[in-house]
């Protein structure tokens, strides 16, 4: 598993939606096979994650939202960690 | 402890089928069950499966597209904001349909074809020949850009062809294969000594499904299950009873899985008469296995109790004739010799005769157990 670049803009794979579990009161990925709760941290990035913005403007966004020093690699780990599972695509 | 909601309703929109598959998840008894629900009511059905918290709707069958109101009710899905699945055998898929689910907001279609050989394939599916039309329904799909998964149940007579059967889903360009061991329940029950493999077909598959997945990676999906009569411990089906999923039967009975009916003695209401919150949170059937505290031993003190549940009831009630027991599948179950006894068959000899799933075995097949 390795961490996509700064420059990639990251997006949610065509089969995937996001949608707002109002039951729940929790973000879901959905797609064919099942279902992924986000937690928050984990919503804010999906968020932002449009094909138009980059890996680094993401990170920028959030550590200013934030103001963590760790945002940088929390957000590329749960990128890999998303394109791993083919929810989240990149474009260069 | 709260009661958990379901993520997922499977709505078995229809029993009929113009294929016969002998492994058939449908009940051994389905065609005692014709009285099928109407549009208006698979509306209020997506609607209270919407507010008791469900995200994904699956339609299946029998053949789903024998239902002329399907763009219809996957659009009622769509505007629910549910997630929708389409499960179809495919021999009744075209251009002009395919557009309709597409404009009524389907998000993903699966096809199931019965092997890459194509007389196999025919031969497997009973009926009139499908094999071409299920090919043409994968690739039509693909052209109206429809997320595609291709299933196709392994079973002896198809396994030792696992390699054609990847690289025809890889032609096809499905973005997901799904290479679903038979489960032996119901009609596959049935044809258990045709279909359960030996145990050196079952570690080939492995290995070449393994090798696949790592050649594909980014490509095509590969979900390749062992089949648990290989595995040490059971599934955790359904992810444990009345917990995740809901099925709704094409006559309306309301089910913790679509194979429950084999259990007898389960009562079932029907989506008809009660609300499905009603009928998840206050049925007798959904609460009979749900949670843990129902566990006989050796489950009730296994530390992986809350991994597996006790494993699968209806394999439990089909084989020991006792729901609440354990699945005899795991390696701890007190009938576990039920299971080394049928696999000590698979490695000598095979069955050869299938029982095809048509109306005619079902009502002579149900008439014989209530006998």
């Amino acid at each position: 598993m390795s961490n996509p670049p700064d420059t990639a803009r990251p997006r949610l794979a065509a089969k995937v939606r996001l949608k707002r579990d109002d039951i729940r009161q929790k973000p879901l990925l959905l797609f064919p096979e099942g279902v992924l709760v986000l937690n928050q941290t984990a919503h804010e990035v999906v968020a932002l994650c449009d094909g138009q913005r980059t890996v680094a403007e993401i990170v920028k966004t959030l550590g200013e939202k934030f103001g963590s020093d760790m945002i940088d690699q929390d957000v590329k780990d749960l990128l890999a960690r998303l394109i791993e599972k083919g929810l989240m695509t990149v474009a260069d | 402890m709260e009661t958990p909601r379901p993520y997922s309703l499977l709505c078995e929109l229809t029993y009929r089928c113009p294929l016969q598959c002998p492994y058939c998840s449908n009940p051994i008894d389905f065609a005692r069950h014709t009285d099928e629900l109407a549009t208006v009511e698979w509306e209020r059905i997506l609607t209270e499966a919407a507010a008791l918290g469900a995200v994904q709707a699956h339609f299946s069958g029998g053949e789903p597209l024998l239902r002329a109101d399907l763009p219809q009710i996957i659009r009622r899905a769509r505007d629910l904001g549910l997630y929708s699945n389409l499960s179809t055998g495919g021999t009744l898929f075209d251009e002009k349909i395919g557009t309709q689910l597409r404009a009524a907001g389907l998000d993903s279609l699966q096809v199931s074809i019965q092997d890459a050989d194509a007389d196999n394939s025919d031969r497997l599916a009973g009926g009139a020949p499908s094999f071409a039309k299920k090919i043409r329904a994968a690739q039509i799909a693909k052209e109206l850009g429809f997320f595609l998964t291709v299933n196709v149940v392994l079973h002896r007579q198809n396994l030792d062809r696992i390699e054609a059967i990847i690289s025809m889903a890889e032609a096809l360009g499905a973005e997901r294969l799904e290479l679903a061991n038979s489960q032996y329940n119901g009609w596959a029950l049935k044809n258990r000594a045709a279909f359960l493999p030996t145990r050196a077909q079952v570690e080939h598959a492995a290995h070449v499904a393994g090798a696949a997945q790592q050649r594909l990676k980014g490509r095509m999906k590969i979900l390749y299950v062992l089949p648990d009569y290989f595995e040490p411990f059971p599934k955790a089906c359904l992810y444990g009873w009345g917990r995740v999923f809901m099925t709704v039967a094409a006559d309306g009975a309301v089910l913790p899985c679509q194979t429950a009916r084999e259990i007898r003695g389960l009562k079932f209401d029907n989506a008809r008469r009660h609300s499905l919150p009603e009928i998840w949170f206050e049925s007798k059937t959904f609460q009979i296995f749900r949670g843990t505290g129902w566990l006989p031993e050796p489950c009730q003190s296994c530390p992986r109790k809350e991994v597996d549940f006790g494993g699968c009831r209806c394999q439990a009630f089909l084989l020991t004739g006792d729901a609440t027991a354990t699945d005899p599948v795991c390696s701890l179950a007190p009938k576990h010799h039920l299971i080394g006894d049928a696999l000590a068959e698979a490695e000598s000899d095979a069955g050869k005769q299938l029982v095809y799933r048509t109306a005619g075995e079902s009502l002579r097949l149900a008439e014989a157990v209530i006998r």
